[in-house]
């Protein structure tokens, strides 16, 4: 719509008008639509925080874990397990962004390990931003793996860098073989698939076969590992794993792998 | 997605260059969305018509190109457009590939502004 007088033309850049009934008190004129190039992305604020969150941990030595999921797969008592495990060889921060209780951040403090909350209300990702002012809140200097449970969705955080060393997703196997072809985007973004509730798995009649075919097409890129939370199946592999690459970060000098 | 608030985001972004430019009405802007954004473009339409209220940028056309997705096969060291959607099979070889070129995309790439 022309800003002078309120004609909708939108086809030429340069256009003449001529008064009319409404527009009586305007006079003939033209004036130039001009052509910006913004050439941006709307995501370059977040990738920018995204970075810089990077090199803010990467200096401090602390590996940072990004936890995904539908709600309900069990990113909590997954987390909660972990922390249990791996609290006598590493020190643990934790991040966990929930809508709108509080009811997660109890379940991981229950760990004795130090838990900042992000109420995230009707905001159904966590932002590189919230993850900065968060971790101010924690004892950086007497922490080695911050783990962050993200809010429950898996298409928003997709498109959300928060600076994480490692994004694993949560697919349980009560959500059915083909759960992760509705989510690319967030499968293919994923360092690591845990399969949870592997328990359950003979109850839903999971095709364990399919499922893995699936999630490996899908997400060639991502190392698969099946859990339970609950009965503590394949828990010893998969905190062996992520206990192997926070120490190879201690280690680490500050690199940048952007 | 949430594309409302993805809207609110490119229309701050539109209005601030628009008055850097010292122009006063936004007539059309330019978006690439890629195929992997999770953007979906009807729901993005939608959220601009109701952003858009009241703004600069009221009445002004909304243009939406999709950008595909474009893998790499390092096994053959050529790029291609999946076939699949969700697997990302080289035609050539048959590997799987997990380096993305490009799709997901979320931009504005011009205005047009008076
Ligand atoms: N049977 C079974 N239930 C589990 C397992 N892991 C989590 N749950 C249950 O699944 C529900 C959701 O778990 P929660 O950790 O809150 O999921 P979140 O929303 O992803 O954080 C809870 O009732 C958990 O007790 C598991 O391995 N096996
Ligand atoms: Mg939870
Ligand atoms: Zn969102
Ligand atoms: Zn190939």
């Amino acid at each position: 719509m022309c800003g002078t007088c309120g004609c909708h033309d939108e086809h030429s850049t340069v256009h003449l008008h001529t008064p009319d009934r409404e527009i009586a008190a305007i006079e003939p004129h033209t004036h130039p639509h001009r052509s910006i190039q913004v050439e941006q992305s709307i995501l370059a604020k977040n990738d920018k925080i995204a970075h810089q969150n990077q090199h803010y941990f990467a200096d401090r030595h602390i590996y940072v874990l990004n936890v995904v999921s539908s709600p309900g797969s069990g990113k909590t008592t997954l987390m909660t397990k972990t922390i249990d495990r791996l609290k006598d060889r590493v020190r643990v921060g934790v991040i966990v962004g929930d809508l709108a209780t509080d009811n997660d951040a109890q379940r991981l403090r229950s760990t004795g390990v130090p838990v900042v909350q992000i109420t995230t209300g009707t905001l159904c990702h966590l932002e590189a931003q919230m993850i900065r002012q968060a971790a101010e809140q924690l004892p950086l200097d007497n922490i080695d793996l911050l783990i962050i449970e993200n809010v429950g969705n898996l298409v928003c955080p997709a498109a959300y860098d928060l600076g994480e060393n490692l994004r694993i997703v949560l697919l349980s196997v009560t959500e059915g073989e083909d759960k992760p072809l509705k989510y690319p985007t967030m499968f293919k973004s994923a360092d690591i698939a845990i399969v949870n509730k592997m328990d359950l798995a003979a109850a839903v009649e999971f095709d364990r076969p399919t499922a893995l075919q699936n999630l490996h097409k899908l997400a060639p890129q991502a190392e698969i590992f099946e859990v339970s939370a609950k009965t503590g199946l394949g828990m010893e592999e998969w905190c062996d794993r992520l206990l192997q690459s926070c120490r190879s970060m201690a280690n680490l000098s500050e690199e940048c792998n952007r | 997605m949430h594309e409302v608030s993805l809207m609110e985001q490119t229309l701050e972004i539109a209005i601030a260059q628009t008055q850097a430019q010292n122009s006063t009405q936004i007539h059309r802007l330019k978006m690439r969305i890629g195929e992997l954004s999770g953007v979906v473009p009807e729901a993005l339409n939608f959220a601009f018509d109701v952003v858009t209220r009241g703004t600069i940028a009221e009445g002004a056309t909304l243009q939406i190109e999709t950008v595909p997705t474009i893998c790499y096969c390092s096994q053959c060291d050529r790029e291609f457009h999946p076939v699949d959607a969700y697997i990302y099979e080289c035609p050539d070889c048959g590997n799987l590939s997990f380096q993305i070129r490009s799709g997901r995309e979320i931009e504005l790439t011009s205005l047009e502004v008076s």
